[in-house]
């Protein structure tokens, strides 16, 4: 296996080693039940998953459709928090060499204290941070610095209306991935692709960015996988996994079973 | 009350949306002011205030509660407002905004309905199509608004994730919006949301203190209360109310909060005692909330002031000492909103019963000039009123 400079960020390692196929998933900490978020981790490592994107519960997710509103209402009834978060993703780095991605809504960090948070993410194995509602000029005027001394990557969102001269400041910005929004739509399962969105994404694949793009939003089957992954480096799922774990009563089963029917042969 | 270039007032305001929105709300940011300024704006939206919403609505001496209170007490009564509350001066700003965009379909989010009502109301005028995003437990409360809207030709959906009510029912819509961006424009109820909604809308609502500075000067030859009171739940009428006196420091400046049952109770939604700083619906602001970061839920008898945060603009003015935060309590309101009734014949709003509330906490001098804001009228609150019974 080849070794990987310790000092690299994990996802910077990943896309330089993959440039094809990769599969980003996403859960929520604390869902189904408040302790299964490391069980889950290593599952989907062993299962082929190539990131792990753990979602932050909130209140109040704007940006997220139903079925990930509903898991976050879940595992804030079970208690989750931020810290505890934070332990469960310390044990799970332990177990897993996959990157971790935190995806979560910026007041619960803001209470926190970012540059704490910061801090604690780093100290706790965490690569890179997902903040859909802290707005690019916000963070770099704010908060890169402290994230960068940290060595985390702010993931910025692009979507179908983003301008293509904001598309080249977020790309001068980024350093890992650029989520890439499927649509212009909140998280959630939709149909097969459109004329638009492929055109969409062969307007981001011409671009020739920087940073690579995984495609995310409305990818629940291996179709959608398939076509996500001939525009970009890879796919996001969220909803569709989150569906499966609320009707899953054999976790070790079913994982595999997910990740299979979407990538591999 | 000035917002700076990036959209703040002092640490509070901001646009913290996800990037889905960001064309949207950049695109208002950087015409909004513009379209303001243009002559067809203003004809179109003075000739509206006048002749559909009847503006200038008057402000009355109100000489029995004066008598009372031992001071000079003048209501201004956007409670005569068409649709029965100042909710409407925003919503034929912001519509007649969407026109000049381009956009031919309005979503709005409302709490008590009056909101909701206003806008179904300006979209009826316009012909433009209406979505309405109510929580479900709001919806059963407040069931006459949720009929007059669909009266007037909007789709009412029920907000059904979180707790139900406005707080849900904004989510909604900002859901929405990010799924329909290119022909939808977003009319905000309150000076809350991310930049430039809260100055927009103080701007819309700003209308109420111009014609109280007026009025004054025609009454006594000089525009200045010595003391102007406004309820807050997001804010936008105590905004519009205090907009043009901000800068005149010998105004005192009052906001009345919904204490609810207490403001120790866990039943409250006074958010300048119980908030903290913290980002809401895409402005850092004051908000109620656990340690966590988790969104607390607020209660008050008056469903337009359940809210858990207040406008950024208020949070500063608060923040600097600008405004004096009071708060009144669900059995105060009631109790002021009946006292209001007996005196002067005018049944208020809940949410106005509480600015009128605040006349019991402070001391005034005889020669004292107060103007209360009363911000809508009580029909939509009648089921309230007689649950409430002690009249």
């Amino acid at each position: 296996m080849e070794v990987i400079d310790q000092k690299e960020n994990r996802i910077n390692a990943l896309f330089k080693k993959n440039k094809k196929g990769l599969l980003s998933v996403y859960y929520t900490a604390g869902f189904p039940m408040r302790d299964d978020t490391v069980r889950i981790g290593k599952l989907l490592e062993a299962s082929g998953a190539d990131i792990l994107e753990i979602g932050v519960p909130f209140s109040d997710p704007v940006a997220d459709g139903s079925v990930i509103q509903a898991s976050n209402k879940a595992a804030l009834d079970n208690g989750m928090t931020l810290r505890l978060l934070l332990d469960q993703v310390s044990e799970l780095r332990n177990r897993v060499k996959a990157p971790i991605i935190l995806m979560g809504y910026f007041n619960p960090i803001f209470q926190f204290g970012v540059k704490a948070f910061c801090e604690a993410a780093a100290a706790a194995g965490v690569d890179g941070l997902i903040i859909p509602d802290l707005p690019l000029l916000e963070y770099q005027e704010m908060y890169k610095a402290t994230f960068e001394a940290n060595g985390l990557q702010n993931i910025f969102l692009i979507s179908p209306t983003t301008s293509e001269e904001r598309i080249r400041t977020i790309d001068s910005v980024s350093n890992g991935f650029i989520y890439a929004v499927s649509s212009s739509s909140t998280t959630g399962a939709k149909k097969d692709f459109s004329k638009d969105q492929r055109s969409y994404f062969e307007r981001l694949q011409k671009m020739k960015l920087k940073n690579p793009l995984l495609i995310g939003f409305g990818i629940s089957n291996r179709e959608a996988f398939t076509a996500a992954c001939k525009y970009s480096a890879g796919a996001i799922v969220g909803s569709a996994f989150i569906s499966m774990l609320k009707k899953s009563d054999n976790m070790e089963e079913d994982i595999p079973e997910f990740v299979n029917a979407l990538k591999n042969s | 009350m000035q917002v700076d270039e990036r959209g703040y007032y002092g640490q509070f305001g901001g646009a913290f949306i996800p990037e889905m929105l960001y064309p949207n709300v950049e695109e208002l940011r950087t015409t909004y002011r513009s379209i303001m300024e243009r002559q067809s704006f203003k004809k179109e939206f003075d000739g509206l205030l006048k002749t559909f919403v009847g503006r200038p609505t008057p402000l009355y001496l109100a000489s029995r509660l004066s008598e009372k209170y031992k001071a000079k007490v003048y209501l201004k009564r956007e409670d005569l407002c068409h649709t029965g509350a100042h909710k409407v001066n925003n919503t034929v700003g912001q519509i007649i905004l969407a026109k000049h965009l381009g956009k031919s379909k309005i979503i709005a989010e409302t709490g008590a309905g009056q909101h909701g009502v206003a806008t179904a109301t300006v979209c009826a005028l316009m012909g433009m199509e209406c979505i309405v995003y109510m929580g479900k437990l709001d919806m059963e409360r407040q069931k006459p608004n949720v009929e007059r809207m669909k009266i007037l030709g909007a789709a009412v959906i029920p907000s059904l994730s979180g707790s139900m009510t406005l707080k849900d029912a904004t989510n909604e819509a900002m859901r929405h919006w990010i799924s329909h961006p290119e022909d939808t424009h977003y009319i905000i109820g309150s000076v809350v949301g991310p930049h430039p909604y809260p100055d927009m809308v103080a701007r819309f609502q700003s209308v109420i203190s111009k014609e109280i500075r007026s009025q004054l000067t025609e009454e006594q030859g000089n525009p200045y209360p010595d003391y102007v009171i406004a309820c807050v739940g997001g804010g936008s009428n105590a905004a519009g109310a205090f907009y043009h006196f901000v800068e005149e420091q010998h105004v005192n400046l009052i906001g009345v909060e919904a204490a609810g049952k207490g403001v120790d109770t866990g039943e409250s939604a006074a958010t300048t005692v119980l908030g903290k700083p913290g980002v809401l619906h895409g402005s850092k602001t004051l908000l109620m909330q656990t340690a966590d970061g988790q969104v607390i839920e607020p209660y008050s008898i008056s469903a337009g002031l359940d809210y858990p945060g207040i406008g950024p603009m208020h949070a500063h003015l608060f923040d600097v000492g600008r405004v004096r935060f009071l708060n009144a309590t669900d059995e105060e309101a009631m109790n002021a909103g009946i006292a209001l009734s007996r005196l002067e014949g005018i049944i208020p709003a809940i949410e106005s019963a509480h600015a009128v509330a605040a006349l019991d906490k402070l001391t005034f001098d005889t020669e004292d000039v107060v103007v209360i804001n009363l911000s809508g009228r009580g029909d939509k609150d009648l089921e309230t009123y007689i649950r409430w019974g002690k009249y």
